[in-house]
């Protein structure tokens, strides 16, 4: 750039200028056993091009037929998602020339989607408590995936300079379920979050319809996030759309980068291209991508090869009837029966322990303890590790025997941090560790007093200063016996039997 | 005068990948204009008050149950593909060169 104008304008100080106005696309694979028009399996990480059929192939002479659990489980989130039920309506044919879809086409959704103009609620924190934000729902419709590609050749492995590209066709066809949002406008400098709260609050809902597991790292969630930026006042302004938002973290740094880029953009005169960008991961940022000023024509017509879908009121009770408690709903009963804050139910949902927790709390742990080893020493562990909590090998009720034993003074807090320690390492379960590792609270006086009496003759300075009264000088030696012990030992008892040992009181 | 001419049909099959020899272009050419001169004349009868038919049967909600079947095997697969590499299908460079 040849003129000193910043590239950026920080967050806060760019939404004291400019208004935000975000859109989310997600796309939700959905966890079926077979594809959304042939039967071949969905399972992730099958060797490349072993899940295939003519249909998702797109041979000559192949027909599709859909698969009734992802119509259902589509019915099911537009329930969950308060939309109205299209008492009928059909698949279309999206036609582009691109290898990721072997027919030239994709099957998807357009003028007519199965479910419509809903809401979700979701809860944000902010400097004055949680505050609840209505996000409506333009609409869910259902389509299929598409293939793998990889870039090959060329010095970056993507698309640009590649000689050639690959394509694994597994993923083609696998049931995919589109939710956009409509224009969320008034969130101010919440936008970030609100647009991440409402990806994990979605993320919750698919997790507790079981109609995904969500596994964002696998790809099962994706996002586009459409922003702009507006003069208060002013009518909304030329949005961009960044893809390729695939965790959560993403969505709230894809929403912070474009509002600092689009505000220094619109700040110095200039104006926001509507184009798609891309989002990289591992740069935190976007860069630009195809310009849409033009915009494409997919030559969308109604899907010959398919049939009307017309969802009976009974099949729509039916289902309805399957909705589980709703995360909204069973977050608040949580708070009521926990008696905690929504703020630190809100640490509990947002490391993913939720489900983890309520489970370690029914198999007999106190509320508090439950929460901070999941929220605490487990949740490190699984952030060090690159995984999510749930994948730890540790369970609620390991969990529950662990808390036994420090209840009834075999295991002190450092002890049971190791035992942790020794399942996650694959050593075996509670009390396999605590063999294997030798672990236990050195609760035999007689071993104790000889520790005892070794840090006092290695400190006699000490020894005579907690004899003369000055009782304050007990923790050197208390100190030091921990640390003979190697943490062994239950401090206060260490510090009960010294001054008992010294014949000094406390003061 | 025809609706399709065999020149263009021959165009129609390289674009498909179909490898047709001058008889099946001279029996094809004919077949699909008779097709097409045939939906010339529906087009002429349809107006803006009849709907457009998406499907020739009056059918609705017909599904599969979600049951997983094997596939087809890999080989067999690659093997119809025009190019492929590292039990994947090999396809031309899609963009060029970065402006
Ligand atoms: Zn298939």
């Amino acid at each position: 750039m040849s003129t000193a104008m910043p590239e950026t304008i920080p967050y806060d100080e760019a939404l004291n200028l400019f208004e935000p106005v975000f859109g989310l696309e997600v796309h939700v694979e959905m966890g079926t056993n077979s594809k959304m028009f042939c039967p071949c399996p969905t399972a992730f990480g099958g060797e490349p091009n072993t899940q295939v059929c003519p249909v998702c192939l797109g041979l000559p002479g192949s027909m599709p037929v859909v698969n009734r659990t992802a119509v259902e489980s589509t019915i099911r989130i537009g329930l969950a998602l308060n939309c109205t039920i299209a008492e009928w309506c059909r698949f279309a044919r999206k036609n582009y020339f691109y290898p990721d879809m072997p027919k030239d086409y994709q099957i998807s959704q357009y003028d007519e989607p199965l479910c419509s103009n809903g809401y979700l609620d979701v809860t944000v924190a902010t400097a004055e408590g949680p505050k609840v934000v209505r996000v409506e729902i333009e609409r869910v419709h259902m389509e299929e995936d598409t293939g793998k590609l990889t870039h090959t050749g060329g010095a970056t492995g993507r698309i640009h300079g590649a000689d050639y590209s690959l394509v694994d066709y597994n993923r083609a066809g696998i049931p995919l379920i589109e939710i956009v949002t409509k224009p969320v406008a008034g969130a101010g400098h919440l936008v970030a979050d609100v647009a991440k709260a409402y990806v994990a609050e979605l993320r919750d809902l698919m997790r507790a319809l079981e109609v995904s597991d969500v596994r964002m790292e696998e790809g099962s969630l994706r996002c586009d996030v459409n922003l702009s930026l507006n003069k208060p006042g002013s009518p909304m302004g030329t949005r961009s759309e960044t893809k390729n938002v695939n965790s959560l973290r993403s969505v709230e740094r894809a929403v912070r980068s474009e509002v600092e880029r689009q505000s220094a953009l619109l700040t110095a005169g200039g104006r926001v291209v509507q184009e798609t960008r891309h989002f990289h991961e591992d740069i935190g940022r976007s860069t630009s991508g195809r310009s849409k000023e033009q915009a494409e024509d997919y030559r969308y017509f109604p899907e010959p090869d398919l049939v009307p879908i017309a969802p009976s009121p009974a099949w729509i009770d039916e289902l309805r009837a399957t909705l589980p408690e709703l995360p909204s709903a069973k977050r608040s009963r949580l708070e009521a029966k926990w008696g905690i804050t929504p703020f630190e139910l809100a640490t509990v949902v947002n490391a993913g322990a939720l489900d983890l927790v309520e489970e370690t709390i029914a198999a007999g742990v106190e509320s508090a303890a439950a929460r901070k080893w999941w929220t605490g020493e487990l949740l490190r562990t699984a952030n060090d590790q690159g995984i999510e909590l749930a994948d730890l090998p540790v369970t609620p009720a390991q969990i529950a025997r662990v808390e036994a034993l420090v209840a009834d003074g075999s295991l002190n807090d450092k002890l049971a941090r190791q035992v942790f320690e020794g399942i996650i390492a694959g050593e075996g379960d509670v009390d396999e560790v605590i063999a294997s590792r030798g672990l236990a609270v050195v609760s035999d006086d007689t071993s104790l007093l000889a520790a005892i009496d070794e840090a006092l003759l290695a400190q006699p300075d000490v020894a005579d200063k907690i004899r003369s009264g000055k009782v304050q000088a007990a923790g050197a030696i208390v100190g030091a016996v921990m640390k003979s012990t190697r943490g062994q030992a239950d401090a206060a008892k260490v510090r009960a039997l010294l001054l008992d040992r010294l014949g000094v009181t406390e003061a | 005068m025809t609706a399709i001419t065999r020149a263009e049909v021959a165009h129609l099959a390289t674009l498909a990948r179909l490898d047709l020899t001058e008889t099946e272009l001279d029996h094809y050419a004919q077949q699909l204009d008779v097709i097409l001169q045939s939906v010339a004349r529906v087009s002429e009868i349809a107006t803006a008050d009849i709907p457009a038919t998406s499907h020739p049967l009056p059918l609705e909600n017909v599904f599969r149950d979600d049951v997983a079947l094997p596939c087809l095997d890999r080989s067999e697969v690659l093997a119809a593909a025009p190019a492929h590499e590292d039990d994947r299908f090999k396809v031309p460079r899609i963009l060029d060169e970065e402006h």
